[in-house]
């Protein structure tokens, strides 16, 4: 089949710069997100995703006017998640040049959100973003939770039941990302990766751990995952989106080279 | 100035595809309008969309887009529509129960079917999104300097199977073998979106900016 599994560089963006990630402790600054997205377009990245950590509200301007920018000069698809909670949100970002949107939180104190924002806007455009920790013990069969306030907060639902749920209220892709992993460098978790995959119809992104290229081939290898998603290991050059092109497809997966 | 006209009818992207006619036209202004006078006005016109067809054609009648499009495709100028604005200028699609669109090509858009399966049998995802590969057929201009077999980046759970062979550029195969791109005379349409796949999809932007819609 010649569907390309796709490379997704993340983009934290905390009060207009581009940070190493959510859940480190000692946040590096990997520069300005609009030239940081342009490296990316230069380097044949499938897609990009823009994710605003900021906490407050008025650097919510800021956010809006980098998506425009990035908008104008990077010809391919742009998702922007972080603080989407009401229609409106959605409105400004697509207005403003994104071509979907990443709901997280909002989606799970308001799944009906999703729904009505599907409906409005379609499908294409609405990627429910989960993040998920396991909380079966070494053993027992996988079992996974929805957690939100960057991974502090349990909330009791199961992620897989969630996911499948989500994609009847109308996401068009799901944004998997593991908690456990996130800023480990030890690869995805493969199993709840898996697990979502093969349960629902929609695409699933993996992320959250990668550390190295052959993590990102076993996301799509073992995962299922029809796209992947990392940040650290291309922000600070340790890797190009060329050089994790052609490791991945050596191992016989499809990209677009 | 010459004018590229991109139809606003209050879905979908539109920031996009003006910015992406911007890079790559010359000397030629691109305007984002509902207005009918500034739409017969330009040289060129582009009818994009993205969302649900029932949504999409009850805006394209209540604005009397319609009417535009048809005059405006009658007039011989270059016409591209894009993703549901490719659909949108077939004879009818499946989606929501099924809506009459503006048949200005012989064809209908199809569901992907539940469950959509590789030559392999295993299970595909719809939607289809993501870069795959189109097949050219024919010489049109809109292919200038793109090579066959390129991918483009594609976003929907609906295909259009062509009635008219005949009018079939382009070609992708997902589980079937699904019409992407179509052409009669000064209209040319496409699934995919070249304003968001990268190089090829400005190339292709920039044949049709610069095209006479002679074929």
């Amino acid at each position: 089949m010649a569907l390309a599994k796709r490379i997704i560089p993340c983009l934290d963006v905390d009060k207009g710069r581009v940070v190493k990630g959510v859940n480190f402790v000692d946040i590096r600054d990997a520069g300005n997100p609009v030239e940081v997205a342009k490296r990316y377009n230069e380097q044949g990245a499938d897609e990009i995703t823009f994710l605003d950590i900021t906490a407050s509200n008025e650097d919510r301007d800021t956010t809006v006017h980098m998506v425009e920018e990035i908008a104008s000069e990077v010809f391919i698809p742009l998702t922007v998640g972080g603080g989407i909670r009401s229609c409106d949100d959605i409105r400004r970002m697509l207005n403003a040049g994104a071509d979907k949107v990443g709901i997280n939180t909002a989606a799970v104190f308001n799944p009906d959100f999703v729904r009505e924002a599907a409906e409005r806007f379609g499908s294409q455009c609405i990627v429910v973003a989960i993040d998920c920790k396991r909380v079966s013990a070494e053993g027992e069969p996988g079992r996974w939770e929805i957690f939100t306030h960057g991974g502090r907060k349990p909330t009791g639902i199961d992620a897989v039941e969630w996911a499948v749920k989500m994609t009847e209220y109308g996401a068009g892709e799901i944004l998997l990302t593991s908690m456990d992993r996130d800023g480990t460098k030890n690869g995805f978790d493969l199993e709840v990766t898996s697990a979502i995959s093969n349960a629902t119809p929609v695409p699933v992104i993996a992320s959250g751990g990668v550390g190295n290229l052959q993590h990102l081939a076993d996301g799509v290898l073992k995962g299922h995952a029809d796209a992947v998603l990392a940040a650290s290991i291309f922000h600070f050059g340790e890797y190009t989106v060329p050089e994790a092109k052609a490791y991945m497809a050596a191992q016989g997966i499809e990209m677009r080279l | 100035m010459k004018t590229i006209a991109v139809i606003d009818y209050g879905m979908g992207n539109l920031h996009s595809v003006s910015k992406a006619l911007e890079h790559v036209a010359n000397d030629q202004q691109v305007i984002v309008t509902s207005d009918p006078e500034v739409i017969r006005n330009a040289e060129h016109v582009v009818l994009p969309g993205v969302g649900a067809i029932r949504d999409c054609m009850a805006e394209i009648r209540r604005l009397g887009v319609d009417k535009v499009v048809r005059e405006n495709i009658a007039s011989g100028k270059p016409f591209l529509g894009i993703c549901v604005g490719y659909q949108a200028l077939m004879q009818d699609s499946e989606e929501n129960d099924g809506v009459d669109c503006l048949a200005q090509f012989d064809g209908h858009v199809r569901f992907f079917g539940d469950p959509l399966l590789d030559e392999q049998g295993e299970k595909l995802k719809v939607p289809h999104m993501g870069w795959n590969k189109v097949r050219q057929s024919g010489n049109h201009p809109i292919w200038q300097g793109i090579e066959d077999d390129t991918r483009f980046y594609f976003v929907h759970s609906y295909y259009v199977e062509a009635g008219n062979p005949a009018q079939v550029i382009g070609e992708t195969t997902y589980g079937k073998t699904c019409h992407v791109a179509l052409a009669h005379d000064n209209v040319v349409a496409v699934q995919f979106h070249p304003e968001k796949s990268h190089h090829a999809g400005l190339q292709l932007l920039k044949n049709f900016a610069g095209w006479n819609g002679q074929v």
